[in-house]
């Protein structure tokens, strides 16, 4: 074989292997040498350690879970504890045969198959060693009656254990959300280690957002526990880090005052600071109870809800479209000024309707006999439609959309909650790539009056408001305030998200536009007149009215007839005071009908909550 | 000098170990592998919950493993270094496949589906790295060249990379042992095997700075997993106590409260050691240990008295990486070593291993038995 190679050396290869080979089996020696004296300490000088740890206890490993941190309105009000509950559990590894052991608690404590495979699929799914929850939330009943059948179920335990708890019921559903047990989806994203032991994970609103923060850090305690499965004593153990406190800018007064001035109402209310765009209030109608969610929630009550035509678990303050009908006019006149299309003393004469160059269809003010000739104070605070139809067509859909863009419509507002919705500011651009269709003209005139296309959100209209009540400063708006690592240490503020402010270039346009407004709570002919009276500062405001459905060209709308669910929606915008804002305040009530009858007033019980006036002059606690 | 000379004078084994030779089988080698397996079934029968059905498949497995030890000790060792080459290719193509079609398992992409059977590629490259390095250093005179150093490699190294990316960190070691020990006994100079391991240990601190905290935390808690003992710490905390409560004697066959009673986790696979440990205790544990050293004994026995420089590399190769086998599976379920992932050879529930580490020894035995007709 070795003779193709003429240069190799047989003989001096072999001994060059053969001593190599000598060096590793010295080597190998050395290792396994090791590998003995390792079980020689293990098995015979600490063997009766070991003995003991394995003979008479045993070693169990407990996962401590953190206690979530609690949610606080920005005066202290609690708006999510942890309550104390007794919960059935079992752990898998400890249970023999686990089908008959299931099978026999359905019994006792009367499951639906539904629970059990449900039940079933955890197990399957999850380590051994882990707890297993079968029931929550138990009776003191149901304690004594697994008490006195506990020797039955070696394995199965009743637990202690915190759960989440809503005093404030309802009125915070959509805004703090609820936590519900951990599904498979929320497993793929969380770190597994941290929430062993945890039963609950935030899912909509605040308590989704901040998840990280409320949860905490898990701990563990190592024990030794005899046969009986009782702690013999603590071997080593960690403490588990409590979630932060989380103080919000929501004031629980202010909430419930929007609440009940909505009334029956489905819609949304929002007031927030707009100098640091912390929001005060904040509610969608309907709502629902979010601690029926906490343990689960039966089928029958989630079928309810979910089937309800109101969609009361559609978070209408993120997600609720709606067109913005006139409360998108000052946004487009100030465009119109900012553009030199028009000026504070341009006019334009109102009969009641508004035709295109060349046209016949007639565009129609929601005045039928018309305004007469109005400069721009006197169209917003009156809300003529036709004024705007003059000023739309010659600003054509483009800039309008590039202008009103800058405010954030069309946008996600960034705003500190999970899923909230972009709405829809429309464009020439984004009609061909949507629908494949040109612009028409038309189209251009009812954008400009909040109709058509437009889709806001109430946080957008929210946030547009703050914009144009702080002059051009946009912030981001904001639920929470601060944060509290421990009982006891001090607050740590949220920072204020500021974005670029907005390019205006002639700062006396916003005094122009903010006037009108004014005159919008406060003029003789004023929309909403009814806002700024008895009131120590002054309101700017601007009322909407936003259809539902098309009026045709010689039909009248007629509340009587129309069916309820097709009245038009009712809107407010405002801020107050006029000259140095701190409260922004935006009404939607659905199917309300008339923006200055049904979601003015609801704005001035805000208004009058926030800065303390009483009709009967009672004297604030303050 | 030669062992079949010692056994002629005794005319009953010399019957028996000469129809054994007919086949190319090595009677020393066979009977400790026989013994080995045997016990490894005794314990996996403890270990395993009693399950006979467990058990039956397993010794399925085995026979199909010696199918394969007769059928590559039948195989003149010039063949397989003529085809060399040709395995090595078709692992690394199937090593490839395996990243775009293989199947997951326990969540690490390993397995290729055949249609009629599932194929870890990795386990045929336990076989080819060796069989290829010992084939590329031999063509040439021994100690290898520097150039031929950094070839081999690099030989090493692509798919030592593709297997811990699968991720298969126990096998990427495996493999990546079985050729550097080629490397190291085709006799590169001791200044650059000292000087490769000072390269090697300069470069962790740097890795070290340039790595996240995250990462750091990593390679902390796998340094050392009894810092969390919820998670990876859990087995080797159980596992301790079993070894440890063994004592001397051990509880004695299926006593042992921490394997019957389940609190030892994988533990008719990667930790059935410390049921071994703790139902025999340590002159159990000992025995095994020493069965083992038997086993590679002959292996390397049969390495230096081999009769080309190929064969000679190649069978040391798969007697020490055998060795590695042991201590990596014994130092993990002892708390030595991190935690990989290697079953314990011969014992261990679970088949593919098993194939390739007889196999193994086929290739030995087909070196051992082919001498005589090389050189008569």
């Amino acid at each position: 074989m070795s003779t193709r190679f003429t240069l190799k050396d047989p003989a001096r290869e072999s001994r060059l292997i053969n001593d190599r080979l000598i060096f590793s089996a010295i080597f190998v020696g050395i290792l396994f040498s090791v590998v003995m004296v390792r079980l020689a300490i293990l098995q015979v000088v600490e063997h009766e350690h070991f003995d003991f740890l394995s003979n008479r206890n045993r070693v169990d490993i407990e996962a401590l879970p953190p206690q979530r941190g609690l949610i606080y309105d920005r005066n202290g009000v609690v708006l999510a504890e942890n309550i104390p509950t007794f919960s059935l559990e079992l752990i898998p590894e400890k249970v023999e045969d686990i089908e008959t052991t299931l099978g026999q608690l359905a019994e006792l404590f009367m499951l639906s198959d539904d629970d059990l495979s449900e039940i079933k699929e955890r197990i399957k799914q999850q380590r051994r060693f882990q707890n297993q929850v079968i029931r929550q939330r138990l009776t003191e009943q149901e304690v004594a009656i697994f008490s006195a059948n506990r020797h039955r179920f070696p394995g199965v335990d009743v637990v202690g254990r915190l759960i989440r708890h809503y005093p404030q019921g309802a009125l915070f559903a959509h805004a703090v959300g609820y936590v519900g047990r951990i599904n498979e989806r929320d497993q793929q994203v969380i770190d597994e280690k941290n929430y062993k032991g945890t039963l609950q994970i935030g899912k909509t609103g605040v308590e989704k957002q901040y998840e990280g923060l409320l949860h905490g850090q898990v701990g563990y305690q190592q024990i030794e526990t005899n046969v009986q499965g009782r702690v013999v004593r603590e071997l080593s153990s960690q403490s588990p880090i409590s979630g932060q406190a989380l103080y919000l800018h929501l004031d629980v007064n202010l909430q419930r005052v929007a609440e009940e001035a909505l009334a029956d109402f489905n819609g949304s209310v929002i007031a927030l600071d707009p100098r640091s765009g912390g929001i005060l209030a904040m509610i969608s109608k309907p709502d629902f109870n979010p601690n029926l969610f906490v343990t689960g929630i039966s089928t029958k009550n989630y079928s309810v809800l979910r089937d309800s035509i109101d969609r009361p678990m559609f978070d209408r303050a993120m997600r609720g479209h709606y067109p913005p009908g006139s409360t998108l006019k000052p946004f487009v006149a100030l465009a119109g000024l900012e553009l030199g299309i028009v000026s504070k003393k341009s006019k334009t004469f109102c009969p009641g309707w508004y035709t295109l160059p060349g046209k016949d269809h007639r565009y129609r003010c929601w005045k039928n006999h018309g305004h007469g000739s109005v400069d721009l104070k006197q169209s917003l605070a009156q809300s003529c439609d036709v004024y705007f139809y003059d000023l739309s067509h010659t600003l054509g859909i483009d800039r309008m959309h590039g202008f009103l863009d800058l405010f954030g419509f069309g946008q996600r507002t960034g705003v500190d909650l999970p899923s909230e919705s972009r709405g829809l500011s429309p464009s020439s651009e984004w009609k061909r790539a949507s629908r494949n269709q040109v612009w028409y003209p038309g189209e251009t005139l009812i954008s400009g009056i909040g109709q058509g296309f437009n889709q806001m959100t109430p946080i957008q209209l929210a946030q547009a408001t703050a914009t144009l009540a702080m002059r051009g400063v946009n912030i981001r708006p904001q639920l929470a305030r601060a944060t509290r690592q421990t009982a006891g240490s001090d607050l740590e503020l949220m920072p204020i998200k500021t974005q670029d402010g907005l390019p205006i270039v002639d700062s006396a346009n916003w005094e122009l536009i903010i006037d009108s407004m004014v005159e919008v709570t406060d003029g003789p002919r004023g929309t909403a007149r009814k806002v700024g009276e008895g009131l120590p500062f002054k309101v700017a405001g601007k009322t909407g009215t936003a259809q539902v459905f098309g009026i045709k060209q010689d039909e009248k709308y007629d509340a009587e007839t129309l069916e309820k669910r097709l009245h038009d929606h009712a809107l407010f915008i405002a801020f107050a005071p006029e000259d140095d804002p701190e409260f922004v305040v935006v009404v939607i009530a659905e199917n309300g009908g008339s923006g200055s009858k049904t979601a003015a007033p609801i704005a001035r019980k805000m208004i009058d909550q926030y800065f303390g006036i009483r009709v009967e002059e009672i004297d604030a606690d303050e | 000098m030669n062992s079949d000379i010692t056994d002629r004078r005794n005319p009953q084994s010399w019957s028996l170990t000469r129809s054994l030779f007919a086949i190319h089988i090595d009677a020393l080698l066979f009977i400790l592998l026989l013994t080995v397996l045997g016990v490894g079934l005794m314990i996996l029968y403890s270990a395993g919950d009693q399950n006979t059905a467990l058990l039956i498949r397993q010794l399925v497995r085995m026979g199909t493993a010696f199918v394969g030890l007769l059928i590559l000790a039948n195989i003149h060792p010039d063949r397989m270094r003529d085809m060399a080459y040709w395995l090595y290719g078709a692992g690394l193509i199937l090593l490839i496949s395996v990243l775009f079609f293989g199947h997951e398992g326990k969540g690490a992409q390993r397995w290729l589906d055949l249609g009629f059977f599932r194929f870890q590629p990795s386990e045929l490259m336990k076989l080819a790295v060796p069989i290829l390095v010992a084939t590329y250093l031999a063509e040439r005179p021994l100690p290898p060249t520097f150039t031929r150093l950094v070839v081999s490699l690099a030989m090493i190294i692509v798919p030592a990379l593709l297997i811990a990316k699968q991720p298969d960190l126990g096998t990427s070691i495996l493999i990546a042992s079985s050729g550097l020990i080629v490397i190291f006994l085709s006799g590169i100079s001791w200044s650059l095997i000292i000087g490769f391991i000072i390269a090697a240990a300069s470069a962790l601190p740097v890795l070290w700075y340039v790595m996240h905290d995250y990462q750091r935390q990593r390679v902390l808690t796998f340094l050392n997993p009894e810092s969390d003992p919820l998670g990876a710490g859990y087995h080797i905390i159980q596992s301790k106590i079993a070894i440890g409560s063994g004592g001397l004697f051990g509880r004695g066959w299926l006593e042992g409260t921490q394997s019957q009673l389940a609190f030892l986790p994988e533990r008719s696979t990667d930790f059935i050691f410390s049921v071994i440990a703790e139902e025999f205790g340590l002159m159990g544990v000992g025995l095994l240990l020493i069965s083992y050293l038997m086993i590679a004994g002959r292996g390397l026995f049969i390495a230096s008295n081999a009769q080309t420089s190929f064969a000679r590399l190649l069978a040391g190769s798969i007697s020490l990486t055998f060795l590695v086998y042991v201590f990596v599976n014994v130092g993990m379920v002892t708390g030595l070593l991190p935690v990989v992932g290697v079953p314990l050879p011969l014992v261990s529930y679970g088949g593919t291993s098993m194939v390739t580490l007889l196999a193994g020894f086929g290739i030995l035995m087909s070196i051992h038995t082919h001498r005589r007709m090389m050189s008569p």
